[in-house]
């Protein structure tokens, strides 16, 4: 009698789940296609990189003897100037050079013009030639930044992305200060991202409210008035702030005139911080003010009204039973704009200036014109696991299932 | 069965269907050409300057788009082996990097058009002006600019004045990146022209530039677009900037706008077409390239927009501006007036330190 129901269950389930399981699939693969395997893509790169093993293998095979101290005999310099005369022809020579002038700037045109002029050199000996066409050759620290570049697997780029290098002896010392930046843009990154999570609570959690509770009518037109900027291009409404915020723009033409200013006391109000903050709370603001609209909206106003009978001030009846209900919207709120606000990139790019700049700019530095794609990914790396660290804190501390996203 | 038979025909329609698109788009592509050009005011030059001829003369139509520079885009097309960019205009700097990255196909100077008088494109283009993947077409310059109508009695007359912030109280406009500024502030500082890429190369240099860049930075407005130094002059947001030259001279001819550019310390740079690695349409590339490279494309270039042409024999073919008929000679960075305290922008120098400079010039904007 047992058996029977457990065949049944068994011939059935697979049935649905089967189904459920072929209806999710294409979203599945989209994800995995979209998402993971850039993401996966994104994070070996910050570790691997084969170019210069792979164009210089008998060289960096024969510098691991090396004791790094005096100059490699000329047994090296043979076998570099034979692989430099292959990589030009293969035509991998710029990549090469590439990777190892990010160890140590100056080396890209050492190699490449090495390598045009070996053309002409019929044999040895080669470290004369080879120092003879550049003096970079000569120095033991040429040669320490080609074995160096020549790992395969390397943490290079996360050092770099914190400001830190590995000395010659292998230790790990921070940047000289004039480099140290990364560490700055992330911090500042992390800061802008809280004040500008702040700022929206603070601006949206009234405005939410006030539509959650508005008549049907009001509430529709006042929804409207957030979504309409929500539904408008980012980059109209960043520009449009450099009209309002500009020098001789409306905002400071509107202080002149009405004399709370002078002509030559205008406020820079963009191309800084303030810039940056302003623009990209305005941009954010939606992602604050829907969740929390979609909470409140679902709490009874009479349990306010109940509270404020029952004697609690109007500041008791808010703080002890309105705000604990809108919660898990103030959580999925906060959680999208932060979020959101750390990965920001064209906002800061237009109205930051100099000093508004965040991590994302130098992220897209390296992606765009310096083709530093690996340190590009160790930044984004660095990013997501602080993204990530926050989820998890979040979790611990809210629980991300009263999140409530609307 | 059922549904066996609606889906055949769905497949077998999409098949067609798929057919019919993959057919017509290699028929199209044959006669015709993507080129990625800069925009704007520039690229409006090309197209009446020699695009529009070149698709009378060779029938090969020619799409236009836009970027802004850099390798990022040909680089993830060659690498993917999508390629769907034909040819590209681009500075001398990244032709020569994506030359040697191998993301531009290898193009012979021979196979270039002899100059005006006859003599060899070799000869006829300056040697630093052919790399191994094409020749280069024109001159342009970053130079700084001032409003006339807002500037008072004094003019601005060199380099220096633009650090002068007593004599030229306000704010300038200046590129963000290192690249031009470091040169700028040297040459500022009295390091002669010559010298300029010597003294950046040492540490005792390179302090010296930000230190001179460091006195006038609490008013300096950023920018990063060419079209954006045109308008902050004219809005009134800077006094003075740096700018692309083409860019001012289309602001004072088309806008009448009262901007007049000061030549000393131009820094001079060169741009040319590259032939993406891998494209389909390789022959009619060639022939974009070839014919864009000709002395009389380029004069006709510079009927549209100042910036010169690169052949030495082109030079005496500028003429005329082509929509107001003024002089272009005096509006071109290489004319002789203009010329003589120009600084040449040393690329191989940028290409070797462009990484760092750019670290360092970021930690020097957040301090």
């Amino acid at each position: 009698m047992n058996v029977v129901p457990e065949q049944k269950t068994g011939r059935t389930r697979p049935g649905p789940g089967l189904r459920a399981a072929l209806l999710v699939l294409p979203l599945l693969v989209f994800i995995g296609v979209t998402f993971l395997a850039p993401l996966a893509n994104m994070l070996v790169r910050s570790v691997h990189d084969p170019v210069v093993a792979d164009a210089l293998p008998g060289t960096l095979e024969k510098l691991r003897d090396w004791d790094g101290r005096n100059l490699p005999d000329e047994a090296i310099y043979e076998a570099l100037a034979g692989e430099l005369l292959k990589s030009r022809e293969d035509r991998t020579l710029g990549q090469v050079a590439t990777r190892i002038n990010r160890v140590q700037s100056g080396l890209r045109s050492a190699l490449t013009r090495t390598a045009r002029r070996l053309g002409n050199v019929e044999d040895g000996p080669w470290r004369e030639a080879m120092t003879g066409i550049h003096a970079a050759w000569g120095e033991t620290g040429t040669w320490l930044a080609l074995r160096e570049a020549g790992d395969r697997y390397t943490t290079r780029h996360y050092l770099n992305a914190l400001d830190l290098q590995r000395d010659p002896g292998g230790s790990i010392v921070r940047q000289p200060e004039d480099r140290r930046i990364y560490l700055i843009l992330f911090w500042r990154t992390l800061l802008v991202s809280l004040g500008v999570t702040t700022l929206c609570l603070l601006i949206g959690y009234p405005v939410a409210r006030l539509i959650a509770h508005a008549p049907p009518r009001r509430a529709y037109l006042l929804l409207i008035l957030v979504l309409v900027p929500f539904w408008t291009s980012l980059l109209v409404r960043t520009t449009s702030w450099i009209v309002l915020l500009q020098n001789q723009g409306v905002l400071n033409d509107m202080f002149v005139f009405l004399g709370v200013i002078g002509d030559d006391g205008r406020l820079a109000m963009i191309y800084n911080m303030t810039g940056t903050f302003v623009a990209m709370t305005h941009v954010l603001l939606p992602f604050m003010v829907l969740p929390l609209y979609s909470v409140m909206s679902a709490i009874p106003r009479v349990q306010t009204s109940a509270a404020e009978s029952l004697g609690a001030t109007a500041w008791q009846s808010f703080w002890r039973v309105y705000w604990p209900q809108t919660l898990p919207g103030v959580g999925a709120g906060c959680l999208l704009v932060f979020i959101l606000a750390i990965g920001y990139y064209i906002t800061p790019a237009l109205v930051g200036g100099s000093t508004g700049q965040l991590i994302s700019n130098m992220i897209a530095f390296h992606m765009q014109s310096s083709l530093n794609w690996s340190l590009a990914a160790a930044l984004g790396g660095i990013l997501l696991v602080c993204v990530a660290g926050l989820y998890v804190l979040y979790d611990r501390v809210v629980g991300i299932e009263r999140m409530r996203l609307g | 069965m059922n549904h066996a038979i609606p889906m055949k025909g769905i497949l077998v329609s999409c098949m067609i269907v798929l057919a019919a698109l993959s057919g017509g788009r290699a028929a199209a592509q044959e006669q015709s050409l993507t080129f990625v050009s800069w925009g704007g005011a520039y690229a409006r030059a090309c197209v009446k300057g020699y695009i529009e001829r070149f698709e009378r003369e060779t029938g090969i139509e020619v799409r236009i788009e836009d970027y802004n520079g850099g390798l990022a885009q040909i680089r993830a097309q060659v690498d993917v082996g999508n390629v769907y960019w034909d040819v590209v205009d681009m500075e001398l700097a990244d032709m020569v990097r994506g030359c040697d990255e191998g993301l531009l196909a290898p193009v012979d100077i021979d196979e270039m058009a002899p100059g005006a008088d006859g003599t060899p494109a070799a000869e006829d283009l300056p040697e630093d002006g052919i790399t191994e993947c094409g020749p280069t077409n024109i001159y342009y310059s970053t130079v700084f600019v001032y409003n006339d109508a807002r500037i008072g009695a004094t003019k601005p007359n060199s380099v220096a004045d633009f650090f002068d912030l007593e004599k030229f109280p306000g704010r300038r406009g200046m590129r963000r990146s290192p690249q031009v500024n470091l040169e700028f502030a040297l040459l500022a500082d009295g390091v002669p022209l010559d010298e300029v890429y010597a003294t950046l190369d040492t540490e005792a240099g390179l302090g010296r530039a930000f230190r001179k860049l460091d006195t006038i930075k609490d008013q300096i407005v950023w920018w990063e677009a060419g079209a954006q130094p045109p308008q902050m002059l004219a809005d009134g947001e800077v006094v003075m900037t740096t700018a692309y030259n083409g860019r001012i001279f289309n602001a004072q001819v088309l806008e009448d706008q009262p901007f007049v550019i000061v030549w000393d310390g131009q820094v001079l740079d060169t741009g040319g077409i590259g032939i993406v690695e891998g494209t389909r349409n390789f022959e009619a590339a060639m022939k974009f390239v070839r014919f864009a490279n000709t002395p009389r494309a380029m004069a006709d270039l510079g009927r549209y927009i100042a910036y010169s042409p690169s052949r030495r024999s082109a030079t005496s073919l500028i003429s005329t501006h082509a929509e107001t008929g003024i002089d272009m000679n005096p509006h071109m960075p290489t004319s002789p007036e203009n010329v003589d305290r120009a600084l040449h922008n040393d690329w191989e120098w940028w290409s070797d330190n462009g990484e760092e400079m750019n670290e360092r010039f970021s930690t020097w904007l957040a301090r």
